[in-house]
């Protein structure tokens, strides 16, 4: 890159900014097309061409509307919530490897920062359910709690078994070890961890729980908890929360894609670039949409069993068993 | 003291609180209102509010005409509304002593069995939408917008029909019709495979459902429930088997009943369910006699003679009986509806104790309850 370093860092943080902006307003347009065409039904046609102007019409809609306050809650946290939500999503993607060089900031630790600010997303959506008195939303907010912490741990010693085979924490190291055709990308080293696709799979559930997404979306549920932890925020309060999901699963999808998929290598070790990464990390957030459409949601205490009965063993055995190969092979 | 002396641990006392579910919520799909007292997420008492929507649907019977409730019968049900106009009319019919020619019987049981279909479809999809799968409802409102336009051509509304008069229905079935019956039936079979293989064998469906909710048949025998409730605890009460109204006799279908009594047992025995009826529609149209859908010679002016009677019909969410009190005069002394919802909802409260608060809904889902039907 040519540009002097505070003149990049400015772009990259800007462009980051519209990619998460841009990527969480268009995939609710995504997320509404595809759910009709799951349903056999046009989805959003009035507003622009395919109705790809709803999104916008949505926003100009959510921020024409008075956000209230309810009485009693805590004002403060109340309105801290929503502004939390949004910014984890927005600093993890700054370690984020686009492509080759396209990168806000190559620091070693990026893997790492990432996960704790992943973490952050909790509170907020704790906050927001604690701060708003609403008996719905203090449910919404005390299984969020429990069920993030549950699915942390599975996906902690999933990524853990990653770092042991990747040996570096720089995101952008591991891709450049995933270059080649596509059996050399982390979801088919077989060679160091013959249950590789088992430990994506542990992945992607975690993710899923992680963000809270269908079938998963024990923090909404709507048809128990009426909106949940969001049950008392009107207009662009609620419409942050709204926007944050989506800029969490695309952060999610980036970093399975980076971390398991390969990045923006190509499968056939020609051209890479930026274009592989959008495209694999757009057939996970696709994956993610078609999963919401297609289950009903789980009971919240057999979500809680699948974490402690069967993830965190399962993702355990993967650990012990790379070390293991690792240390005898 | 002696050491062999159990001191028992002070009862904790347990912080409960008060939620209120409705009259507002998507999961009561009307204006029922729950308040549950819960202990953390765990219900403790469930007790059932309902008169939201209470319309003095047997108050009105006593300050019209027999002919003019007619419309009220439609709309105390509004899914499966076929039945409680077989209900009236053939309680009348019983009181003036009126003969019903066959025609217009097997149109009776064509009619309030697709109605049947539509009113489970609604359930099918609602009851997913309850346990969070959208996609269902659209595949069920699809198939059930079919029934709509066969019903709404021949009886000229889509829900509250107003279709069946004393001595027959109002107006004959066309080819049309017949065709368009046939060929939805032909094309329900692959359907109700096709939501077997989508819903029915779905994992996290069958984890939601089985052994959740267990409902046992002396439960239901305290409560007055029936129906699709009753048969999925292992007792096959159907009144169109136990005591054949109409033309059911002559027709040969099946009482599906589950032993289990659990939320799964309750969504089979509706999914057979619609299976049978698609067999009794299928076989009825076969059977389909010619000549006359009315008798003629029922008086313009009716005035049973003074008595009291009653007429039970299997409506869609289980046994419906109405009973009419005649004094010969051109109005009813008294029409009382004994609704199937209401005694299946009163089951919720002892059902329901104990219960985690997604469970519960689920089992209030699979109650299939339609609230104007409650509150009449």
């Amino acid at each position: 890159m040519s540009l002097p370093e505070p003149f990049r860092l400015l772009s990259f943080l800007v462009g980051v900014m519209a990619f998460v902006g841009f990527n969480a307003a268009y995939l609710v347009w995504v997320e509404r097309k595809s759910a009709a065409r799951f349903q056999r039904r046009p989805g959003p046609t009035e507003v622009g061409y395919a109705g790809l102007l709803q999104p916008i019409a949505d926003g100009i809609k959510l921020l024409s509307k008075q956000l209230i306050v309810p009485p009693g809650a805590d004002r403060i946290l109340f309105m801290v919530a929503p502004l939390m939500v949004m910014i984890p999503a927005m600093i993890s993607l700054v370690v984020l490897p686009f492509g080759g060089s396209l990168m806000a900031r190559d620091i070693n630790v990026g893997l790492l920062m990432m996960f704790a600010f992943g973490s952050i997303n909790v509170m907020s959506i704790m906050l927001s359910g604690w701060s708003s008195r609403n008996k719905y939303a203090i449910i919404s907010a005390a299984r969020i709690v429990s069920q993030d912490v549950a699915y942390e741990i599975p996906m902690l010693l999933v990524v853990i078994t990653l770092l042991m085979i990747t040996g570096t924490m720089n995101l952008n190291e591991i891709v450049q070890q995933q270059e080649g055709w596509f059996w050399h990308w982390n979801l088919f080293r077989l060679n160091v961890n013959p249950l590789m696709p088992l430990t994506f799979l542990i992945f992607f559930t975690c993710m899923l729980a992680e963000i809270n997404r269908a079938p998963f979306d024990m923090a909404e549920a709507e048809s128990e908890l009426v909106a949940g932890a969001f049950t008392e925020y009107a207009g662009m309060g609620f419409g942050v929360f709204f926007v944050a999901e989506y800029a969490n699963i695309v952060v999610g999808c980036s970093f399975a894609t980076v971390l398991f998929l390969g990045g923006w290598q190509s499968p056939f070790g020609l051209w890479s670039g930026v274009w592989w990464f959008l495209l694999k990390m757009y057939a996970l957030v696709f994956t993610v949409i078609w999963v919401r459409w297609t289950f009903p949601r789980t009971q919240f205490y057999n979500l809680l069993n699948l974490s402690w009965q069967l993830l965190i063993p399962a993702s355990l055995f993967t650990l012990i068993l790379v070390a293991a190969m690792m240390k005898f092979l | 003291m002696s050491t062999s002396q159990v001191i028992p641990a002070p009862e904790q006392p347990h912080e409960t609180f008060v939620l209120n579910v409705g009259p507002q919520h998507p999961a009561t799909h009307g204006v029922l209102r729950l308040k549950l007292t819960m202990d953390g997420e765990y219900i403790t008492r469930a007790e059932p509010v309902c008169g939201y929507i209470h319309r003095m649907h047997e108050k009105m019977g006593e300050n019209r005409t027999w002919a003019q409730y007619l419309p009220n019968t439609g709309r105390i049900d509004y899914l499966a509304a076929m039945a409680y106009g077989h209900a009236y009319v053939a309680a009348v019919e019983r009181a003036a002593k009126i003969e019903v020619p066959p025609r217009a019987e097997y149109i009776r049981v064509i009619t309030t069995e697709l109605n049947r279909i539509s009113s489970h479809l609604v359930w099918f999809g609602a009851f997913l939408l309850d346990l969070g799968g959208f996609t269902p409802l659209l595949y069920a409102f699809d198939d059930r917008e079919k029934i709509l336009d066969l019903l709404e051509a021949l009886t000229g509304s889509r829900l509250t029909y107003c279709y069946y008069r004393f001595g027959g229905v109002c107006n004959d079935v066309d080819d049309d019709f017949i065709r368009g019956v046939r060929e939805f039936v032909a094309g329900m079979w692959p359907r109700m495979k096709f939501y077997r293989e989508l819903v029915t064998d779905n994992i996290i469906l069958r984890k939601r459902l089985i052994g959740i909710g267990v409902i046992s048949d002396e439960m239901c025998r305290k409560y007055g429930a029936t129906g699709p409730v009753i048969r999925g605890s292992g007792v096959g009460y159907d009144v169109r088997k136990m005591e054949p109204y109409s033309v059911y006799r002559d027709l040969d279908f099946d009482v599906p009943v589950f032993s289990e009594g659990d939320c799964m047992a309750r969504y089979l025995v509706r999914m057979e369910e619609m299976v049978q009826s698609l067999r009794i529609v299928e076989q009825a149209l076969d059977k389909l006699p010619a000549g006359p859908v009315m008798t003629s010679g029922v008086p313009r002016v009716l005035k049973p003679p003074a008595g009291d009677y009653c007429f039970a019909v299997e409506a869609a969410r289980g046994r419906l009986l109405v009973r009419i009190v005649s004094d010969n005069k051109e109005i009813p002394y008294r029409v009382r509806w004994r609704t199937p919802s209401f005694c299946n909802l009163s089951l919720f409260e002892e059902a329901s104790a104990g219960m985690m608060l997604p469970d519960a809904l689920a089992l209030l889902g699979s109650l299939d309850l339609v609230i104007p039907d409650i509150d009449r």
